[in-house]
């Protein structure tokens, strides 16, 4: 499997060259970055050309890379009133930001050859504007269409060139897109039968969000690359 | 005379036949559908995002919740997606036990689809027929897990535990005989084991019956033949997979073509269509019917021959055993550790694809090192499927709907998450 996947590799390299750049793996999969402008052009190549022959996407996966690598909790040191039990509710920010990292969204698509039997992943950043903006893949790919609209629905990035860009998991009428990392888990409205109004009605969300188990990163020595490479040689 | 003009229908989403929560807006000429436009994520309950609030292990049991007629499958594509960034071999034993469970699932799942798929256009006694040897594999669910359906088995690193000495038995009743209940205990006095050879004896003969029923029944026909067709080109464009491909005629299965497990060493043949239409795809599901059988006949096999360790040995990320914990401090800590924070996996990133019943189901991890994922994508086969479903009933009439919905394998668990 790995040599196949180091034979793409290399044609990928000599075909687009300077365009895209792998991500190393652990786990013997095929990443690429792109720029989000050279999206269309690889994508047909990769698509239409014999070597590639890409008929199929699988998935399309949006990512929020805002607080990647980050713990909720602080383990080496305590304060003086203990640990902290999670629970805090911070103001529910929209972002408004006229900018963002441009690192921050991303856009992943899973490739799939039948014929050649392969696997890529090509991962583009949407740069810094408000809202991120990538093109649209669904007129290579037609199966991009829903995939492409639960993308914009949960993390309200537009995909330009998308016939029927609309919202499809969320309520009729949902306010925000809910899997950015600084919309709270719990959300922001809650719904309840109203006996007066004779109407369901939506209010603010009455309940605490709360941290059950802390995400903490610990230093695992068996992950470290000096250790690897140690017990290797 | 007035001219008809096309109007304009809802369908469900609360409708018996829109498996769940499909709510269609349909534009009809007469009863010919000009245009259909699917609403979902009526059902959507966040589960990937809830995926990332939670230490690794503690989001299978929602895996099980996206389809829930084929439960351990979907555990398989998570708990494999987490072994590939931890870099752990699973137990052969464990392997071999994963691979039989999930061909019980397709068989459940594919059953239920039978079913319903039957009462949907008319057929009521397949639905009765289906659900009889349905209860046989909720047994087994229920002997190795303790749950009928959400079971929570697969973990990374192996299974929860290995299959039970002794099959449960139903207990008397008034409401039963001794003789009835000596009838329904026959087959469970043997271990698990016995039991699962046992019905893959019946089994097939039960598969001829629901044959005898529909393949060549006239209605059933008129009301599969030619509806729903879809080339292979326009299916591959479309992302379809698993039966819905195969139906249309491309020889694709991840089992063959990208083994996991030890599907390498298994012995079964992969049934592809001609036509692309409902009949067809219903003529594929029904051997994989057989095929699966297959399978877990030589599962069955191996598994009396070969005792074994069904979780790995890594106190980071199994709990140790229950007697060790009583006086060993070490094993103590790790319990405490385990059931607290969990494991961190590495950082990183993985995609691990199984063929589940319904077609690819594919979970994308990304860890940046801590206790929790980072995004859990999860890319339910179903999903591309419905997307096509405007495509496939243009142009047909409104009852073929019912029929293309059915075809498609719908459940909406796993359309919205």
């Amino acid at each position: 499997m790995s040599d196949r996947c180091e034979t793409l590799a290399r044609k990928i390299d000599e075909r687009f060259g300077e365009q895209v750049r792998r991500v190393p793996s652990s786990c013997g999969e095929l990443t690429y970055e792109l720029d989000k402008d050279d999206l269309i052009e690889i994508a047909t190549a990769l698509r239409n050309e014999a070597d590639f022959g890409f008929e199929m996407l699988m998935d399309v996966c949006g990512i929020d890379y805002l607080n990647y690598g980050g713990d909720e909790w602080t383990t080496n040191t305590a304060t003086g009133s203990g640990f902290s039990r999670g629970v805090e509710r911070k103001p529910v920010i929209l972002d408004e930001a006229d900018e963002f990292d441009p690192r921050r969204f991303a856009v992943v698509y899973h490739l799939l050859s039948l014929h050649h039997n392969f696997r890529l992943r090509l991962r583009i950043y949407t740069g810094s504007n408000n809202p991120p903006k990538v093109k649209s893949v669904v007129d290579i790919w037609n199966g991009a269409n829903w995939f492409e609209r639960e993308v914009f629905d949960l993390f309200g990035i537009l995909f330009e060139g998308h016939p029927d860009l609309r919202r499809i998991l969320t309520d009729y009428g949902f306010i925000g897109h809910p899997f950015r990392k600084d919309f709270p888990l719990i959300g922001n409205v809650e719904v309840s039968y109203d006996a007066d109004e004779g109407r369901v009605v939506y209010k603010p969300v009455s309940i605490e969000p709360r941290i059950l188990v802390p995400r903490v990163i610990r230093d695992d020595n068996r992950y470290s690359a000096d250790l690897k490479d140690a017990s290797d040689g | 005379m007035a001219e008809i003009q096309s109007y304009t229908m809802n369908f469900g989403p609360q409708h018996p036949a829109a498996h769940g929560v499909l709510r269609l807006v349909l534009e009809l000429e007469g009863e010919t559908i000009q245009k259909a436009d699917p609403h979902v994520g009526l059902l959507h309950r966040a589960t990937e995002k809830l995926a990332e609030s939670k230490p690794f292990n503690q989001s299978i049991g929602y895996m099980d919740r996206l389809d829930y007629v084929s439960m351990m499958c979907n555990e398989h594509g998570y708990v494999l997606a987490i072994e590939k960034l931890l870099g752990v071999e699973v137990p052969e034993r464990a392997q071999y036990i994963r691979v039989m469970f999930d061909e019980i699932t397709r068989i459940l799942n594919h059953l239920m689809w039978l079913g319903a798929h039957g009462l949907d256009i008319g057929a009521m006694t397949m639905f009765l027929y289906c659900f009889r040897e349905r209860e046989d594999l909720m047994d087994l669910y229920e002997a190795v897990s303790g749950t009928r359906m959400h079971a929570t088995y697969y973990r990374p690193g192996g299974v929860y535990r290995d299959l039970p000495e002794a099959m449960p038995k139903y207990k008397e009743s008034k409401f039963r005989s001794k003789k009835e209940l000596d009838r329904m205990n026959e087959a469970r006095d043997g271990s698990l084991l016995d039991f699962v050879e046992a019905f893959t004896d019946k089994f097939p003969g039960c598969v001829d019956e629901y044959e005898t029923l529909l393949t060549d029944n006239r209605i059933w026909k008129q009301r599969t033949v030619n509806i729903g067709v879809v080339s292979p080109e326009r299916a591959m464009q479309l992302g379809f997979s698993g039966p819905m491909l195969r139906g249309s005629g491309v020889e694709w299965d991840l089992r063959k073509k990208q083994p996991y497990e030890v599907y390498d060493r298994m012995d079964f043949d992969i049934p592809v269509g001609v036509n692309g239409d409902c009949y067809d795809r219903y003529l594929v599901r029904v051997e994989e019917l057989r095929q699966s059988n297959r399978i877990i006949k030589q599962c069955v096999d191996w598994l009396r021959e070969n005792p074994g360790p069904v979780m790995i040995d890594d106190s980071k990320i199994s709990p140790p055993n229950r007697v060790e914990m009583k006086d060993d401090m070490e094993s103590l800590i790790h319990h405490f550790k385990l059931f607290t924070e969990g494991y961190c996996v590495p950082a990183g990133e993985s995609y691990a694809a199984i063929e589940h019943p319904k077609g690819e189901f594919g979970v994308y991890i990304v860890s940046d090192g801590a206790n929790k994922p980072y995004r859990v994508k999860i890319r339910a086969p179903g999903f591309a499927h419905i997307s096509a479903m405007a495509e496939m009933v243009e142009g047909h009439m409104l009852a073929d709907v019912v029929a293309v919905i059915g075809t498609q394998d719908i459940v909406f668990g796993e359309v919205d998450r």
